[in-house]
């Protein structure tokens, strides 16, 4: 008989686990370079404009 | 009783489904396969210099979004193609190994990935950029994928002609994110793409005509066969010499631009005309070498106008 039941799901191999986190670093990484990108191009397009707000 | 053992007594579409519920296998190297690099690397040069020769007044930092968007537009489109040609690409020698057929990535991981890709590749190019280039990204995308993969690529040897155009793009996007529209001189580097498309795939599906063949994809050669696709490789290449030269001729670059073009076309020339005549071994040593040429026969045309348009550049600049 399998040690696993099949209440447990399905459980993931240290390998499918290494893959998975190397896959959260990438997202997370091209999600941090996107929204320094929407930063940067603020700053170009509006420059100093953009703390030039009416209260 | 494992996962497995249960997934092996039940029938074939019911298996299938249980194996697209496994945990994805998928390493960050196979998304970027998905992507198709080196073909991007192509796209972004040649949309670079659209966006460089449109001497528009383009900030860099912009200037690097609007490639940046285009490259993922094109990986996307990569992906995309990849997702829907899964089981012809399991066919074909070159194609066997990508992630997909290879079974490192299940299909609907790659068409999340394309879709949420070409999504984001043109909301964002829209947005800090400019509208008319991001419309002009999302027909590409559209072209690639509806137009070329889905419809044309498996009913006519003509795929490769009309489909070329999706190809051709790229330096056009480039010239409307500098300034906001289409002149003439994109449409001419438009037509040199799409006229070298032609003479670059069919030699290379010369040498590759079982592959198409076992995959029941039309290419030129499988349907009218190796002299007619060597006819018409001569014919397209006869076009492409003048269209290649033309943004001169119409007075659009200078002597340098003039002078790579004559010479690049003039060689590509006599390599098509070497795959008109030659057979056996010697015809298809000649289709693999005009199939490389033509790959710097269009990185040559694209970097003398680089050159031309940044020595412009600076010489403004300086004055």
């Amino acid at each position: 008989m399998d040690e696993r039941s099949p209440e447990d799901g399905i459980v993931l191999t240290e390998e499918q686990k290494r893959r998975r986190r190397a896959r959260s670093i990438a997202i997370g990484l091209a999600l941090g370079a996107l929204a320094l990108l929407f930063y940067v191009v603020t700053i170009v397009k509006l420059g100093p404009g953009v703390l030039n707000r009416p209260l | 009783m494992s996962l497995v053992s249960e997934g092996a007594d039940l029938a074939g579409p019911v298996r299938a489904e249980v194996a697209r519920l496994e945990p994805s296998m998928a390493g960050v190297g196979d998304y970027l396969a998905l992507m198709k690099p080196r073909v991007m690397s192509l796209v972004v040069f040649t949309a670079l210099v659209g966006l460089v020769a449109a001497r528009g007044h383009v900030h860099p930092v912009i200037g690097f979004t609007a490639i940046l968007c285009i490259a993922v537009g094109a990986g996307a489109s990569a992906a995309l193609n990849m997702w829907y040609d899964a089981d012809i690409d399991a066919l074909m020698t070159r194609t066997a190994r990508r992630p997909i057929p290879a079974g490192r990535v299940q299909p609907g991981e790659a068409l999340a990935f394309g879709l949420t890709l070409a999504t984001g590749a043109v909301v964002v190019l829209g947005l800090l950029v400019n509208w008319v280039a991001a419309s002009l990204l999302a027909f590409t995308i559209f072209f690639y994928i509806v137009v070329y993969t889905m419809w044309l690529k498996r009913t006519t040897p003509q795929n490769i002609v009309i489909g070329g155009a999706a190809g051709a793009f790229p330096p056009m996007i480039g010239w409307a994110a500098a300034t906001g529209g289409i002149g003439i001189e994109a449409v001419l580097l438009f037509l040199v793409i799409f006229f070298w498309t032609p003479p670059h795939f069919w030699a290379l599906s010369l040498y590759r005509t079982d592959d198409y063949a076992k995959a029941g994809v039309p290419m030129l050669p499988v349907v009218a066969g190796a002299d007619e696709t060597r006819r018409q490789i001569l014919v397209y290449t006869l076009v492409l010499l003048p269209v290649g030269v033309s943004p001169w001729l119409l007075g659009h670059a200078g002597a340098v631009y003039a002078a790579v073009a004559i010479a690049a076309g003039s060689l590509m020339m006599a390599l098509a005309w070497r795959v008109r005549s030659a057979r056996g071994a010697a015809g298809e040593q000649a289709a693999k070498h005009l199939f490389a040429f033509s790959i710097l026969y269009l990185v040559l045309l694209f970097a003398a106008l680089l050159v031309e348009s940044l020595g412009g550049a600076l010489s403004r600049a300086a004055a």
